[in-house]
């Protein structure tokens, strides 16, 4: 009896040493992006991102003494990948939270779970409309193209004094066509002659019929909803057909891939974006400089994104006093998290509450003023 | 704005039909639809990146060391998938779908060690000099992928019509049985026409690389698509057909996006596809095949 009751105290010691260990030890958080597939360009640097924002914040010896433990998994850029990473995130690593996933598609299918197990899913690079509603524990810091495109297209109009364009986008693509759907509104609105609207599919590689049209419709611009690499092959193609004019492009756009492929063809292209490498704030310029010693490359605006977000949940976890039941470390997150303002590579952040939809609250949406440029020389500089 | 949506098209179709020439070799003589020939031909594309931008290579050189690799890679997926089946008498599904698998394991071998990201010549490869004509703009590399599509295109055909060798091959698309017991060379020949159609492949990668520059590894996946719709149109196995048929999809898509709307260009060019086998069930060029009882 007695030897029994001393086992079973031992015991009790040391699953209680052991649960203290696991607690001082790490933070786990889970990272689900596309790091295969024809979205991993996008994943790959969320991750370097986190992975770099994760090293800075376990230099500087963690949270409250607690290190970061990232957990990545592929999702492939596929919905029911995304799915399968975010039960194995939530219910078998048990992490405290998410981000993720890579694409909007993806998020609008996997989210709703992390949102049903009460666990904050954040993503990095999910701009499409409407992904926040009704789901509190979904949070985001990628800015909506709803947000950043009609900056963009006011800043263009009176830079070059435009009165009609041309549109071209890809119509199989959430982002594209999500892209195109606000850029023509944002043309009706600002009253500007449409002279085409053309489409492409994914996978295309000639543009020239679509951009042979559209140069006989003589538009002063062409408005392009489309991926840096589509872009900058539209951009090359148009101009070997002695098309001449500016371009208009969205976020797809911010990528160094566009002059890597266009170079100097891609001048007098106009975007708006969340983050630009020229915008130079203290914040902006450590995170360059950290980015390159890292990874010997130049980040993008899904790194500086990504980067951003860690370091917005690291605020809020020193907020926090972790207690080691998991679903009350979650909500605790959640809580604290929306009310975290930072200055971060992409400027200053705060999260806006989605508007309620049928009386139910809606989750967290980025509050960040878009930066727009303009490529000279083979590069993005701040438009003024 | 005709002429210049004409020259489009006939680039475009040239394009196809690059593609297609490997794709339909293949079948013709080894009746295996081989898709793995996307990979491949993106491998081409790599195989030339890698030579002309870390060795500096010149183009010409790398283009035929591009040919030889993916030739050989051809010759190495026959010998490892499709002769094993062969011997086996594995019916006509067994090796398609055996190539979907080398496919997807060449495709993800090449994300591994390239990565995802869409990349390019350097600059300069090529001259990007354009002429202009009036209202029509046409660069070096367009006229390249013209000739070059109709010269290999020529050069087969003369191979299968005039040659010995074209004779035996055209005997064992024939029936293979026979061939084997007039002493015809079966397996050596189908080896040939392997690594023949894999160099094919490579080729066209590479031009497509140059002139798109949008090398990726899932550049093939597309292209694979609008190959099988190109052969069946000219007729399975067919060397004009893949001409034609590569044209005539490169023709239908250009001008439904030039007079209707690029939003119907697959839906239109497609259309067309269907309506032509419904009147030639066997292609442009094919032959009825007969039933064997």
């Amino acid at each position: 009896m007695k030897t029994s009751k001393a086992v079973a105290a031992l015991l009790g010691l040391i699953a209680l040493s052991l649960a203290g260990l696991v607690l001082a030890a790490d933070i786990r958080i889970g990272v689900a992006e596309a790091l295969t597939g024809p979205a991993a360009s996008y994943g790959v640097s969320n991750r370097s991102g986190f992975e770099l924002a994760a090293d800075e914040i376990n230099a500087r010896g963690g949270i409250n003494g607690n290190k970061i433990l990232l957990i990545v998994e592929d999702e492939q850029g596929k919905k029911e990948e995304a799915i399968n990473v975010f039960k194995k995130l939530i219910f078998q690593d048990k992490v405290l939270m998410i981000f993720g996933p890579t694409l909007s598609n993806s998020a609008f299918a996997a989210d709703p779970i992390a949102q049903q197990a009460k666990v904050v899913v954040f993503g990095t690079s999910n701009t499409a409309n409407g992904l926040t509603d009704k789901a509190p524990f979904i949070f985001r810091n990628s800015v909506m193209e709803a947000d950043v495109l009609p900056i963009t297209v006011d800043a263009a109009v009176k830079h070059f004094k435009l009165q009609k364009i041309a549109v071209i986008y890809g119509n199989d693509d959430a982002f594209t066509k999500s892209g195109y759907d606000v850029f023509k509104k944002v043309l009706e609105d600002q009253k500007i002659q449409v002279t085409t609207t053309e489409t492409y599919a994914k996978g295309d590689v000639d543009f020239k019929a679509q951009l042979t049209k559209i140069k006989a419709t003589n538009p002063d611009a062409i408005v392009c909803s489309c991926l840096a690499e589509e872009a900058a092959s539209i951009i090359l193609q148009s101009r070997a057909l002695g098309i001449t004019v500016p371009f208009i492009g969205g976020n797809g756009f911010n990528s160094p891939k566009l002059f890597e492929i266009a170079k100097e063809a891609a001048d007098n292209t106009v975007i708006g974006t969340p983050w630009s490498a020229e915008n130079k704030t203290p914040a902006n310029e450590a995170f360059i400089a950290a980015y390159k010693a890292r990874f010997n490359a130049d980040p993008n605006q899904f790194a500086a994104q990504a980067y951003d977000a860690l370091h917005i949940v690291a605020e809020a976890l020193k907020k926090i006093k972790l207690t080691g039941t998991l679903e009350a470390d979650r909500l605790a997150l959640q809580q604290v998290l929306s009310g975290i303002t930072w200055e971060g590579a992409t400027g200053h952040f705060q999260f806006r509450r989605a508007a309620p939809k049928d009386g139910v609250e809606g989750g967290y949406d980025a509050q960040q003023s878009a930066v727009v440029s303009i490529a000279k020389g083979g590069k993005f500089i701040l438009l003024k | 704005m005709f002429e210049q949506q004409l020259l489009n098209a006939l680039t475009l179709g040239s394009v196809y039909a690059l593609f297609a020439l490997g794709f339909t070799l293949i079948f013709g003589v080894l009746g295996v639809i081989n898709l793995s020939h996307g990979a491949v031909f993106m491998l081409g594309s790599y195989a030339a990146l890698l030579l002309v931008s870390k060795v500096s290579l010149p183009l010409c050189l790398a283009l035929l060391i591009a040919m030889l690799a993916t030739g050989l890679l051809g010759l190495i997926i026959d010998f490892l998938v499709l002769k094993p089946l062969r011997a086996r008498n594995a019916p006509h599904l067994i090796p398609m779908i055996a190539t979907i698998g080398v496919a997807i394991l060449l495709t993800s071998v090449a994300q591994g060690l390239f990565g995802a990201q869409v990349q390019r010549f350097p600059f300069g490869t090529v001259s990007e000099a354009s002429f202009t004509w009036g209202n029509i703009h046409i660069t070096v590399l367009q006229i390249g992928i013209v000739a070059m599509a109709l010269a290999l295109m020529a050069l087969l055909l003369v191979i299968m019509r005039r040659t010995q060798l074209g004779r035996a091959l055209r005997a064992i698309a024939e029936a293979p049985k026979a061939a084997y017991l007039l002493g015809i060379n079966v397996e050596g020949l189908f080896l040939l026409t392997s690594f023949v159609a894999a160099a094919l492949g490579g080729a066209a990668g590479v031009l497509i690389g140059l002139s798109f520059n949008a090398i990726t590894p899932f550049m093939g996946q597309p292209m694979l698509l609008k190959g099988i719709a190109v052969i069946i149109l000219g007729g399975m196995g067919d060397i004009r057909g893949a001409l034609i048929g590569g044209l005539f999809l490169g023709l239908a898509e250009v001008m439904s996006v030039a007079y209707i709307s690029s939003d119907f260009r697959d839906a239109i060019s497609f259309g067309l596809l269907f309506l032509i086998l419904l009147v030639r069930p066997s292609g442009l060029f094919g032959q009825v095949l007969e039933r064997k009882a």
